[in-house]
This record gives structure tokens, sequence and C-alpha cells, in this order.
């Protein structure tokens, strides 16, 4: 019986695959590697591709990854897939975002957090009326 | 005393809120299971993610990244996740309670925070104490990780341009339905885990293309990760509070009814009481 290895590939959303294997093909930035059990600890990035599984007994597996990174240590390989597309551009845009939605809730004071807070507020002094007239109902 | 039709107002104004709340109560009991479902799901990511990072701290790498080194602290940095609505009990209140005195605590050192708000209720609460670098708010009930990459970039810019040597993430652990245990959990450095006793020999990994960009790629995902499970985990207890804090605020608004009904019954039987006297004594009159 061929020696085999166990392969785990998941998402940041879900978990795609979990089982032993004979053989991991997936595409690494480098080139497509094949992984077979009692391979070297590596570590890379993998583009865009398909992961092609061997399955213990000879049936294979397909499954796409849009990316990501894999670990192999010689009995696992781990694969972390990424969900989003990944690039410097996109990831200094994202930033960028981030930083101007902080700024524009420091300069909008009337913004909607501040209705929010005081609808938060009003509840609470209703509340509190609706106690006190309840307490003067009950010792009257 | 209030008269009888006063009263049935208020009464029914009651159970209008009563069955708001009764609304929302539900609405909150089923969003948590999808929440739960959810945090169930990107748990296999976050716990591989964390075995990966465990077994880096072990490799005997020539090249060390500086998100695994300490260094000396001049400045942290805070990322808050909160909800983005209210109406969920304490529950953010405990968790902003819990990071103003992580940040006195710092302040008293004589250390300055550099803060990250995810969620509008932090973002308003914390423009108010200091600076907000990042902010990332109306996220949904289902963010998707590109929602943070953002956010999270700005953080570790700042980590890397050595503005911050100190990374915190605060958000709401989910521990039932009932409990939330507010969290600081350090991000970066990253910290050295239990030992693994088949790692401790000399090895290394190969790193492909080389070991400062796989090394750079792997650990903003990681911290990444670390901060959606944050998020997902924030909603599951979001929900998990609102859900209870309903509850609550329902069965209030039984006993208020119920106070009230019995204030009318005692009005109407007063003036029913009233009215037969003014014609006994009218009849007697006669």
């Amino acid at each position: 019986m061929a020696m085999t290895m166990h392969v785990d590939i998941v998402s940041a959303e879900t978990e795609l695959y979990s089982g032993v294997a004979e053989v991991v093909i997936a595409p690494a930035v480098m080139g497509e590697v094949g992984i077979y059990p009692r391979h070297t600890p590596l570590l890379t990035p993998l583009k865009p591709g398909e992961v092609r599984i061997t399955k213990q007994g000879g049936e294979e597996e397909a499954i796409y990854v849009s990316g990501g990174m894999m670990e192999v240590q010689p009995g696992t390989v781990t694969i972390l897939s990424d969900t989003a597309v990944r690039a410097h551009d996109l990831d200094e845009a994202a930033a960028m975002e981030a930083k101007q939605a902080a700024e524009e809730a420091i300069a909008n004071r009337e913004g909607e957090m501040e209705i929010a807070e005081a609808q938060a507020k009003l509840l609470e002094a209703v509340a509190q009326l609706q106690m006190i007239e309840n307490l003067r109902r009950k010792t009257r | 005393m209030a008269s009888g039709k006063e009263i049935r107002t208020q009464i029914n104004s009651v159970q209008n809120t009563q069955k708001i709340t009764r609304a929302m109560e539900m609405v909150a009991a089923s969003k948590m299971r999808k929440a739960q479902d959810r945090m169930a799901a990107s748990r296999p990511y976050a716990d591989k993610m964390r075995a990966v990072i465990n077994h880096l701290a072990f490799a005997h790498s020539e090249y060390k990244h500086a998100y695994l080194e300490e260094r000396d602290v001049k400045r942290v940095g805070f990322i808050i996740i909160s909800s983005d609505r209210g109406l969920c009990g304490g529950l953010n209140n405990n968790l902003f309670r819990k990071t103003l005195n992580e940040i006195q605590e710092w302040q008293g050192k004589n250390i300055d925070v550099d803060l990250c708000t995810i969620g509008s209720k932090a973002t308003g609460f914390f423009k108010a104490v200091s600076d907000i670098k990042a902010s990332a708010t109306h996220l949904g009930d289902t963010p998707g990780i590109t929602d943070l990459i953002g956010t999270v970039k700005v953080m570790l810019d700042a980590y890397d341009n050595g503005e911050i040597d100190r990374l915190f993430v605060v958000y709401n652990r989910f521990v039932n339905t009932m409990t939330q245990d507010p969290t600081v959990l350090q991000m970066l450095p990253v910290m050295q885990a239990e030992e693994d006793k088949e790692l401790v020999h000399h090895w290394d990994y190969i790193y492909e293309p080389d070991a400062k960009d796989v090394l750079d790629g792997l650990l903003v995902r990681y911290i990444e990760s670390q901060v959606y499970q944050g998020v997902i985990e924030n909603i599951a207890c979001e929900m998990g509070a609102r859900m209870v804090a309903m509850k609550a605020a329902s069965d209030n608004a039984g006993d208020l009814i119920g106070d009230l009904q019995l204030v009318y019954n005692k009005a109407r039987q007063a003036a029913i009481t009233q009215e037969l006297s003014e014609i006994v004594a009218g009849a007697a009159a006669v």
C-alpha cells in the first residue's frame, strides 16, 4: 500500500478538504509542485489554480483555490486558501478607504452615530419616567 | 386617579412596544444561530493558521521577521471590534470599559495609544477618547475578510514603520448565549505558543521564492484571520446579547401591562360604584 499523508485545505470562510492523500499537486508561485509523503518542510505562496489530490486508492479530486499559502511537513500538507483576490495595489486602496472612513467619522459630528446615541438616551429617559410614574401610582 | 380611557391607551402603547421587542428577540435568535454556524465554519482556518505559525516559531530560520520579535514599547495600537447597532444590553459598554482601563494603564506608563475601530459604536465612542487611525463600519451580518484587509493593513503598516510596537485586538469572545467575555488579545509581536515535542530538533523550511516574501504574506494573513475570527465572534455575541436584552424588555412590558390592567380595572369599578351610589342616592331623595 502506498504511503499517505494528511491533507487539509481550508479557506477563511469554510473547510474545503480534510483527509488522507498519496500525492498533492499544487500551483506554487515558482511553478507547479507535487508533494509526496515525507517531503521536507516547505512554505510557499500559491497562485490561483487547481489543487489536485490523489486520494488513498488512486481516486483523484481537484479543488480550485484563489491563491493562498501552503505549508508542508513530513506527514501533513496544509493549504490556507485566500477568499479575496490579493494584490499590493488593492490592499493599499483598501487601507486608504479605512483611513478615510475614520476621518469622516471624526469630522461628521452630527452623523447617524450621534442620532443613534441620542435615541438610546431617549429610550433610557422614557423608561425612567415610566418607572417613576409607576411608583407614584403604587404609593398613592 | 387617571381615567379609564387614558389607561387603555397606555396599555395599548406598551403592548405595541412589547410586540416590537418580541419580534427583535426572535430575529436575534435566528441570526445568532447563523452567526454561530459561520463561527464554526471559519474556525478550521484560524486553527490551521495558528498551527502553521506555531511551527514557524520553532523553525530555525536565518531570517527573523519583525512580527516575531519583541521590541521596546513606545506606543501601542488597539483594534477595537464592536457592533454597528445598539439595543444589545451592556455588550459594547462592557467592552469599551475594559478597553479604556487598558488604555489608561498604558497611558499611566507614558505610552500613547493608536486606535482603529471596527463597527460604528466603537467609532462613535472612541473618537471622543483619542485619534482613530482607521475604521470600518456597516459590515453587516456576514462580513467577508475583504472588508477587513484595509483596516488591518493600516495598523500593520504602522507596526512596520515603527509607529507602534505592540498591537492588540479587543472583542467579545463568545462563551455561550448568555455570556460574552470582553477579551484583549495580543496580536503583534506574535506570542510564542506551547512546545511541540516533534519539532524541537534543528530544522527549517524551504522557502519559495524567499523567506521574506513568504513570511510577509503568511503573517499578514495570520493577523487578518485572527481579526476576522474576532469580528465573527463579536457578531454572535451581539445577537446573543440582543436576544437576552429583548427578552428582558418583553418580560418587563408584560409586568407593566399587568400593573396597568389592575389600575384600569380598579378605575372602572370605582366609576361603576360611584354611578350606582348616585342613582341610589337620587332614588332615596325622591
